[in-house]
């Protein structure tokens, strides 16, 4: 055998081993597994050869994964604190996964959302939270693919349930809500008048709406516009609840009704829409001719429906 | 650059003042990393919890309040401690300068001081990322010799 052939066989034990010892509960092999994910040297096939596939099995009483979403100053991260701290305390083991945006300029990231989460420094509930923050890097288009491998993984790791946190703008941040099993939108007190509710977005995909700081005015009358607005239209309305992260007002009984919260049914074609454009544009990132295809295109020797027609397998070069 | 490099910085012990760290936070985000700021008045123990959980490869400590000597080996052995022997550990703040051979010997790859220029940091961030056996559990003496 060849020395790259030998030291392909060693990455691959290396994977093996290190998938093996993150299953087992290491944290830092859980750490090393889902950068491998991210840096495209571990793929989830691996990790499905090696796992019990049958924890993934699921039906609409029970979720693996949540999206928590919302504007930014809501208090995302403060309710997520909350929730994860009271999910652990039930025994449950919880893996957040805060999602913040790269520059699109140096493709760096500050990712401050852990200053928030005091619920890792628990002892006693600790062991049962992860806390991995998340920059969506440059080829944001496939950042909720990788994030829905990344839940998959931690599901197989024995982590009973995925929190995904990110900022409700943008279409990389709705789709990362969209892959996951249920989505949560968060809001503050009356941001400006009845009519906000009823324009269309996010919240049209929402299993639940918390409306968050309800200690302060206004927090109340929104929730009221909320309700309302979810009964003007057509289906169940999801459940609509006001919490204070802050003083803990609210927050057992959210996050009961959370643990237990039901697939609506609510924009079921739209969430798929958003999945099935998340993979198609993977799809056309991982292929193998993506790069000889942009030269063709520059070089203007092909045209784009010619383009996709190739990397779709519809037709050979 | 291929993959961005993720770098923890972080704040122990009893210290108010992170200017200096959200400097550097800045610094590094600029320069296309990925950075995971703690957040002030860190315990050794949560620091080396979130390094091992963002699976980060540099660890920035940044302490004014004159508590080094005590928090930052703290820091080192229970890196080890936990089997993160790659890390690459640097520090700024106030560290005088008959405390840093201490410190180097903690196995504290550089000790940037006020006045620092932010790109002599990112230039030991590039260096350092190149070298395989500077991390906080290796034996090898080097570090780098900062000009404040």
């Amino acid at each position: 055998m060849t020395g790259f052939g030998n030291l392909l066989l060693e990455v691959f034990f290396l994977n093996e081993q290190l998938i093996i010892d993150a299953i087992n509960g290491n944290r830092r092999s859980v750490a090393r597994t889902l950068s491998g994910l991210e840096n495209g040297h571990i793929t989830l096939g691996q990790i499905r050869q090696i796992a019990d596939i049958s924890m993934l099995a699921k039906d609409n009483d029970k979720w693996h994964s949540i999206a928590i979403t919302g504007a930014p100053g809501v208090g995302k991260s403060c309710l997520i604190d909350k929730l994860l701290a009271n999910w652990a305390g039930t025994g449950l083991k919880v893996a957040l996964l805060a999602i913040d945006p790269s520059s699109p300029r140096t493709g760096g990231a500050l990712l401050g959302d852990r200053v928030r989460i005091t619920a890792i420094d628990l002892v006693d509930v600790k062991d049962k939270i992860y806390v991995r923050s998340i920059a969506t890097r440059k080829s944001s288009g496939s950042v909720p693919l990788i994030v829905s491998d990344m839940i998959e993984f931690l599901i197989l790791a024995g982590w009973d349930k995925v929190i995904i946190e990110t900022v409700g703008s943008g279409q990389a941040e709705v789709r990362c809500a969209a892959i996951a099993d249920r989505i949560v939108v968060v809001e503050g007190p009356a941001r400006g008048d009845g009519v906000q509710a009823e324009k269309a977005g996010l919240l049209e995909l929402a299993d639940a709406v918390i409306v968050n700081k309800s200690d302060l005015d206004g927090a109340e009358r929104h929730a009221e516009e909320l309700i309302e607005s979810f009964h003007l239209g057509l289906g169940d309305a999801p459940p609509v609840l006001l919490t204070s992260a802050i003083n803990g007002d609210g927050i057992a009984a959210a996050s009961s009704t959370l643990l237990g919260i039901k697939d609506s049914g609510r924009s079921n074609r739209a969430r798929w829409r958003e999945r099935l454009l998340a993979q198609h544009e993977r799809r056309i990132l991982e292929s193998a001719k993506l790069e000889e295809i942009l030269v063709l295109l520059a070089a203007g020797s092909i045209s784009i429906i010619e383009a996709l027609d190739i990397l779709g397998g519809n037709k050979n070069e | 650059m291929s993959q961005p490099l993720r770098i923890v910085v972080a704040k122990p012990g009893l210290d108010g003042h992170d200017r200096g760290a959200k400097v550097v936070a800045r610094t590094l985000r600029d320069a296309g990393h990925e950075v995971i700021y703690t957040g002030l008045r860190r315990t050794a123990q949560q620091i080396v919890e979130t390094v091992r959980d963002e699976d980060a490869r540099f660890l920035g400590l940044s302490s004014l309040s004159g508590a080094h000597n005590h928090l930052f080996p703290r820091v080192c052995e229970l890196l080890v401690a936990e089997g993160l022997n790659d890390v690459i550990v640097f520090a700024g703040g106030i560290i005088p300068h008959d405390d840093r051979s201490g410190l180097f010997s903690c196995k504290i790859r550089a000790i940037f001081g006020p006045g620092t220029p932010t790109a002599e940091i990112l230039e030991f961030i590039d260096t350092s990322s190149n070298m395989a056996d500077i991390g906080v559990g290796d034996s090898n003496d080097w570090f780098w010799e900062s000009s404040a």
